[in-house]
């Protein structure tokens, strides 16, 4: 039988890595993710797993690089100025074909910013971060069960497609207790042979895991493998969630714990009578473009709503593209919107 | 007189555990001979289907290339904490990294300076040839004092640029390390002393040991301007003095 836990955010996504057969963790203090950080280092040795505390960020995702090499599911996690530090790493995962999954607790920014929670990092997760033409996959959770969840599908999604896969949670999310229903733990054992991996060359020939090749015409073929990958994934994985929007003349386009607060809005509208429905990207990337589009093509407004000056909004202007109205509310600093002020919103665009 | 083949015996032979692959190194570089002393070993030791290799970025990119064995390509500096994933997500693996003095003294300074602190069981392999090879010869950490590359055009001026850093001794000072060694290649007899050094850092790992590291004193006689032999005289002469070879730490 599941188990049902009060756990914060940071604390129900380390549980569910473990239970997802997560083999090796490395990572490196920073708030608001330190629980994350400190459950691991509670529980992994206990199970015989790795845990180390890396000696950086940029540490702790080069040892994941490693692991990954080795083929076990591993996982780093930090905050906002630690994962600048990841990028590096990032792209050579992402150039190797390495499944892994890298945690966001997105905090106030640019620069040291504050501690509080944001979602400035919508562009570094969603639209490269790191150098070169890639993409991970990045999976947005608005309550913390769900953030369970996706930790779950995240190590799948990563393993299937050989990709990293990141969840872009935020502070408020990592500190936030919530009654979690977490899954059953996986046997690692159980899971598929990485025939790819390097985990010594008995029998075959030696597998070599790189990013690199200074043809340009090889290069470019391992760039067309990569596309052709991103692809597969944008035709099969796109996740996102509707509510009320079938008689919708508004639209609210919200992610994560903001989406979580909209519904809150979207309910006091209701009550006053407004037309008001959510959509909720779950995956980030690839953005839900085409089910935005549709929504559009029967509201007024889509109202976008973000921790941030403006991020998601442009990937919903694109995905609107002219066919409503698309305002824009937004909190930065840590400043957290609160339902009455979405709701204040909704009411100057729903005139 | 015909020879006759099949009644000699063969001394002397390219190690089974690296490939065909021909070398990208330029004449008179130590690169080779370090590839072939780490294949032998590998050999000797009857652990080819167990190791993996790190290839590092600079002239040993393509090391991946050399062995016949298993191996990852790594970002620049990354190697020590790329072995560090490697290892601890597999103990049973063999894995050795090989890494250039900008590599694991520059741009990999914490990576490697704390494997070697955690006692990370693995074999680090450090060639120090004082240059940047494969970007044009520029400074390294680990160029001379008054040494001319690209961008110390008249000379590495301590006053602006610091002097070379000896960072098998910074590695010496920690508790965790089991060996710690600096070797050279520019005679037979220190060929085989560097050979010996070798088998001994992967020996180490196979016992379960821990963290050894042989610092390997190289040439570069193209970004040098030097023939192969005067290369040779230079890291005799001149290197040794300020890079003294033996074990630094042995714990083994």
């Amino acid at each position: 039988m599941a188990l049902r836990q009060l756990l914060r955010g940071n604390e129900a996504i380390a549980e569910a890595a473990i239970r997802a057969g997560c083999m090796c963790y490395f990572a490196y203090p920073i708030t608001p993710q330190a629980e994350l950080l400190e459950h691991m280092a509670r529980n992994m040795p206990r199970l015989g797993r790795t845990f180390i505390q890396a000696e950086s960020e940029v540490a702790a995702i080069s040892m994941v690089y490693g692991a990954a090499s080795a083929g076990v599911r591993t996982m780093t996690s930090s905050s906002s100025p630690g994962i600048s530090l990841k990028q590096e790493g990032i792209s050579y995962l992402a150039g190797s074909n390495l499944p892994s999954v890298i945690v966001n607790v997105v905090r106030g920014g640019p620069g040291l910013g504050n501690i509080a929670p944001s979602q400035c990092d919508y562009f570094q997760a969603t639209k490269g971060g790191g150098h070169g033409d890639y993409h991970m996959i990045v999976l947005g959770p608005s309550t913390v069960p769900e953030a369970a969840q996706l930790t779950t599908l995240a190590f799948d999604l990563a393993d299937l497609y050989r990709t990293p896969v990141m969840i872009l949670a935020d502070g408020l999310l990592g500190q936030m207790l919530e009654p979690v229903e977490l899954p059953e733990p996986i046997d690692p054992a159980s899971l598929p042979r990485k025939e790819w991996a390097a985990t010594g060359a008995a029998g075959r020939d030696p597998n070599i895991i790189l990013s690199f090749d200074l043809g340009p015409d090889n290069l470019k073929r391992m760039n067309e493998a990569l596309q052709a990958k991103y692809r597969e994934i944008r035709k099969r994985e796109i996740r996102y969630e509707e509510s009320d929007v079938a008689d919708a003349d508004l639209v609210i386009a919200a992610y994560g714990s903001t989406a979580r607060i909209a519904k809150s809005a979207l309910q006091m509208a209701r009550a006053e009578g407004l037309k008001v429905g959510l959509f909720r990207p779950i995956t980030l990337w690839p953005f839900p473009y085409d089910a935005l589009r549709a929504v559009a093509d029967h509201v007024d407004t889509v109202l976008t709503v973000e921790m941030s000056a403006g991020q998601m909004w442009e990937d919903v202007r694109l995905a609107v593209a002219e066919r409503a109205k698309t305002p824009f509310y937004g909190e930065m600093g840590g400043v957290v919107p609160t339902p009455r002020s979405i709701l204040n919103e909704v009411r100057k665009d729903a005139r | 007189m015909p020879v006759d083949v099949a009644r000699m015996t063969k001394v002397f032979e390219r190690p089974k555990s690296l490939t065909e692959a021909r070398y990208t190194y330029c004449p008179g570089c130590h690169h080779g001979v370090i590839t072939r002393i780490i294949g032998q070993t590998i050999d000797e030791l009857g652990i080819a289907e167990r190791t993996v290799g790190i290839a590092p970025v600079g002239c040993s990119v393509f090391a991946y290339l050399w062995y016949r064995c298993d191996a990852v390509q790594v970002a620049h500096g990354r190697a020590s904490a790329v072995a560090t994933g490697i290892k601890r997500a597999r103990p049973d693996l063999v894995v050795f990294s090989y890494q250039g003095d900008g590599d694991f003294a520059s741009i990999g300074t914490a990576e490697s300076l704390h494997a070697a602190n955690r006692g990370e069981n693995i074999t680090v392999i450090f060639v120090n040839n004082q240059i940047y090879g494969m970007t044009g010869g520029e400074m390294a950490p680990t160029t001379l004092v008054h040494q001319k590359t690209t961008t110390t055009p008249d000379g590495r001026d301590p006053a602006t640029c610091g002097y070379p850093i000896r960072f098998s001794e910074i590695i010496a000072t920690l508790d965790a390390p089991v060996y710690v060694t600096r070797q050279a290649l520019y005679d037979t007899r220190r060929i085989q002393d560097c050979t010996k050094a070798v088998k001994k850092a992967f020996q180490n790992q196979v016992d379960g040991k821990g963290y050894s590291l042989v610092e390997i004193l190289s040439t570069c006689p193209t970004n040098w301007r030097m023939s192969p032999t005067q290369a040779n005289e230079h890291v005799a002469n001149v290197v040794t003095q300020v890079f003294p070879l033996g074990d630094l730490v042995d714990r083994g």
